[in-house]
């Protein structure tokens, strides 16, 4: 017999090694998420997740499930907490979504939506961070990146490629490329690459493609992504050590 | 290949080889390459990724993380004043001020000779003696208007850092009051021959029984840590001495390390022999250099003397070694985790726990990691016994403590007392008067007012890592504030959603505020702000990185309200601000080149 946690008062069960966020994804239960993917080890930084257990709060990505947790979500002070941080981060960077070719397929947008984030919330920070267009068939556009680490280990560890790093510390952190040009053409980058399909926001895109897919018709536009990470969740046993 | 390359490669495969070409020293020889070259060049870079297999942008990435690596030519001196609100105090802005003038430059700029470069850096743990500053890493004290202009023209001169006059370096340990600790008489070796007389099983009972609590912060027991990291499954243990000491306001680590050197190494080793440990690390402060060699000198006395090496005192399979590792300007390494991280040559980014560092520490093996005081509180455990050592203090804090006292008093430096001591009793030893506020423990710890100086030192009542800053009735709380909030903002690691955007728009209010333009909306954002800090942030210091607005908002709230605009909303773009680059180019300051309006 599995154990159990309660979610909102909802029985979830989940498999030892799985995390409170697995479990609940597994078992049909959102739980709101950014930086989180279902391939890849929890990465713990964007805290959208956020829940709280016996009445202390912890990113739920990352924290392991264990028996009879009481484990509160969907309540308003966390909705509350996810929607400020989701205006932080689109404070953070420069996010012109009617422009963007991600637009609608973007899970940070995507999230706005979905927690109705209608205002701004902060000033905006407007940072300089240039374009890197040097490459035949990708465009890096620095301007979206909330650092969640994807595309790093996605390159790493199933590219083989180590293409991705970062560097500089607190709010200067920032995605760099390795090459001694610090150019993505200078790189073995390709297409094909897994960290081509990871990053969640418009970022890493694929040259020449502008709107083929038109707005309105996105993943994003056709169900909300509290559906649609359920999804795209793994049913079962997705243990990352 | 030029000569110079050549001879750039030969620096590097000597630093390489003093790290055994291991990856996990990558910080260490990348500091050492800063040592030699001021900064790091993009072909050094690509050298050392090629000889220890790791990605180029993994080492600049490194590098990029810590505030005493450069990847961008610096000056040939390189002057860092300390910016603690301490320093601050004691004039070190004006001095600041005047040596760019006497040099000519800018602050964060490099002169155009490409001499010198002058800058801020987070507080250097000379409180007691500032203001002060690192000139190419070393530490001076004492800085007066007279230092400065002698140091700027050893700067003009060329003269090199290790031929300037001596006593500028000059560190006092400036004990006032000393106990246990302080007076500790401890012939190096017999706390060992103690331990090995109890055995390990029981050295970590009598940590136990002790009651002794870490002194870093956090307060958790030293003896169910050692416990857990002693039963913890793993082939290789670590023991690892967090002298760190970022905390601004805190120097108690410094003069330990300074005056009882052998007795933090003799608890490290007491810790290696109860938790079966093989190897140890000290990571030391960068802004502690200079202590480097001393140190070095110590461990290798405790080698000739059988007190580190294999079968320490001719006890077979008693083997036990210290490495120093230095820290290169990141006041996160303080943090357990990231110190782990930095440890093994990465950006110091605290890990995701659990695991904790006791079961899955360096390397992912079983890590008993304190600090200094710490270790030093556990041998005099051993050397008095638990009984002895819980008579000392109170019932929940036993022992005694180290208290950093700097700010407005006559009598900066070290005092030891027993736990449960009063704010009241120290600020009398100092002999302050007219104090207005204490802030213990740091910036991330508590600030407290006058209606509150009767509490007690300890983990009942105020916790604290050492730090006691005192602030006088001439002082503006709302500026301490600010320096606090500029201090978490620099420092943030830059992980988390809620601490690397949160610190940098604190910051930004409270900027916003210092420069008259203010609103009631900008004191709701960040009553906002420090609650998303506090229940978000990925660790302590985002966690506590709301503190000081916090605790300062509760005494001091006038402080804030009087420098607010009765307006409700003020924009943050301040129009004549923007002009003021264009000010600069064209040289011009006179009441044209400035807009009228004050905000818009
Ligand atoms: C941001 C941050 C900075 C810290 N800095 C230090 C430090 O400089 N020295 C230290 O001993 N502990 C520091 N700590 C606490 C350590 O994480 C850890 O709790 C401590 O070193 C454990 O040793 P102890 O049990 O002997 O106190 C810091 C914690 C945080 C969150
Ligand atoms: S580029 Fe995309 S995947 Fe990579 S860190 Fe930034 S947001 Fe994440
Ligand atoms: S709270 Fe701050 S320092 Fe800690 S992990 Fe988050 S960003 Fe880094
Ligand atoms: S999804 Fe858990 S921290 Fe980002």
């Amino acid at each position: 017999m599995s154990d159990t946690f309660q979610l909102d008062g909802k029985s979830v069960p989940f498999e030892a090694g799985q995390t409170v966020m697995q479990a609940a994804l597994a078992a049909g239960h959102y739980i709101p998420h950014l930086c989180y993917h279902p391939e890849f080890k929890p990465h713990g930084s964007c805290k959208l997740c956020t829940v709280k257990v016996n009445g202390r709060t912890m990113a739920s990505c990352t924290m392991p499930a264990e028996a009879n947790l009481s484990v509160e979500s969907d309540i308003d002070e966390l909705n509350d907490l996810r929607r400020t941080l989701v205006q932080m981060l689109f404070a953070e960077g420069n996010h012109f979504c009617p422009s963007c070719e991600k637009s609608g397929n973007c899970v940070l947008q995507a999230l706005g939506y979905d927690l109705e984030v209608h205002t701004a919330g902060f000033r905006h920070m407007f940072p300089e961070r240039p374009l890197d267009f040097t490459h035949p068939d990708i465009l890096l556009d620095f301007n979206r990146c909330i650092l969640c680490e994807l595309c790093v280990h996605a390159s790493a560890e199933v590219d083989g490629k180590h293409i991705f790093a970062f560097s500089g510390r607190g709010i200067d952190k920032h995605l760099i490329i390795n090459s001694t040009s610090g150019q993505l053409k200078d790189t073995d980058m390709a297409l094909t690459d897994k960290a081509m399909q990871v990053c969640p926001v418009g970022v890493i895109l694929k040259k020449r493609v502008g709107f083929s897919v038109p707005i309105g018709q996105r993943r994003y536009d056709k169900s909300p992504i509290s559906a649609q990470a359920l999804v795209d969740a793994p049913r079962t046993g997705a243990v990352h050590e | 290949m030029t000569i110079l390359a050549q001879s750039n490669d030969e620096n590097l495969s000597q630093i390489l080889a003093r790290y055994d070409h291991n990856p996990a020293n990558l910080l260490q020889i990348l500091r050492e390459v800063q040592e030699s070259q001021s900064f790091i060049e993009a072909d050094s870079i690509n050298y050392l990724s090629q000889q220890l297999g790791i990605s180029r942008a993994d080492i600049e990435g490194v590098a990029g993380f810590y505030s005493f690596l450069h990847l961008q030519p610096q000056g040939e001196y390189r002057v860092l004043f300390s910016d603690n609100i301490t320093d601050r105090m004691l004039g070190s802005q004006l001095l600041m001020e005047q040596m760019c003038q006497q040099l000519w430059l800018q602050p964060g700029k490099v002169s155009e000779d490409g001499l010198v470069s002058i800058n801020t850096t987070s507080c250097t743990g000379m409180c007691d003696q500032g203001p002060a500053m690192l000139a190419n890493g070393r530490a001076i004290t004492r800085l007066s208007h007279q230092r400065v202009q002698e140091i700027g023209q050893l700067i003009r001169n060329r003269t090199p850092v290790a031929d300037w006059p001596a006593d500028f370096f000059q560190v006092e340990d400036q004990i006032h009051r000393s106990g246990p600790l302080l007076d500790n008489q401890l012939t190096a070796g017999d706390v060992l021959r103690q331990g090995l007389l109890l055995g390990s099983k029981a050295i970590v009972d009598v940590i136990k029984e002790s009651g002794l609590r870490g002194r870093g912060g956090a307060g958790f027991s030293t003896g169910l840590k050692w416990e857990a990291c002693r039963n913890a499954q793993g082939d290789a243990r670590t023991v690892v001495c967090n002298a760190d000491e970022g905390e601004p306001g805190t120097f108690k680590d410094r003069v330990l390390l300074t005056r009882q050197a052998d007795l933090v190494f003799e608890g490290m080793t007491l810790c290696a022999l109860a938790v079966g440990a093989q190897q140890g690390f000290l990571y030391l402060r960068g802004e502690y250099r200079y202590l480097l060699e001393p140190l070095q000198d110590v461990l290798q006395r405790r080698r000739e003397r059988n007190l580190l090496g294999n079968n320490i005192l001719n006890q077979p399979g008693f083997n036990f070694d210290i490495a120093i590792h230095l820290g290169a300007g990141a006041y996160i390494c303080g943090e357990e985790s990231a110190l782990i991280e930095s440890l093994e040559g990465k950006r110091g980014v605290p890990r995701n726990r659990p695991p904790f560092p006791v079961t899955h520490g360096y390397l992912q093996q079983p890590t008993a990691l304190d600090n200094v005081e710490t270790f030093c509180s556990a041998a005099l455990a051993i050397q008095l016994g638990d009984e002895n050592f819980r008579a000392i203090g109170t019932e929940k804090s036993s022992g005694s403590k180290l208290i950093s006292v700097s700010g407005d008093c006559p009598r900066p430096g070290i005092y030891e007392y027993p736990f449960g001591v009063s704010v009241k009793q120290v600020l009398q030893d100092c002999g302050a008067v007219n104090t207005r506020a204490v802030q213990i423990s740091g910036p991330s710890g508590m600030c407290i007012a006058e209606n509150e100086f009767h509490r007690k030192l300890g983990f009942e009542d105020l916790p604290t890592a050492g730090a006691f800053m005192i602030f006088d009735d001439s002082r503006d709380m709302f500026g301490v504030a600010l320096n606090f909030v500029h201090f978490f903002a620099h420092e943030s690691c830059g992980f988390c959603t809620p601490c690397r955007v949160g610190t940098s728009m604190l910051k930004q209010t409270m900027d916003k505020i210092a420069a008259g333009h203010g609103t009631r909306h900008d004191l709701n954002e960040i009553e906002h702000l420090d609650q998303v800090l506090q229940i978000s942030s990925h660790c302590g210091l985002g966690r506590t990185a709301c503190n000081p607005v916090l605790h300062t908002l509760k005494h001091f709230r006038p402080a804030y309200e009087n420098r607010l605009k009765s307006l409700d909303f003020e924009p943050a773009f301040d129009l004549d601000g923007a002009l003021a680059r264009a000010r600069q180019m064209t040289g011009r300051d006179d009441a044209g080149a400035h807009l009228k309006s004050e905000g818009i």
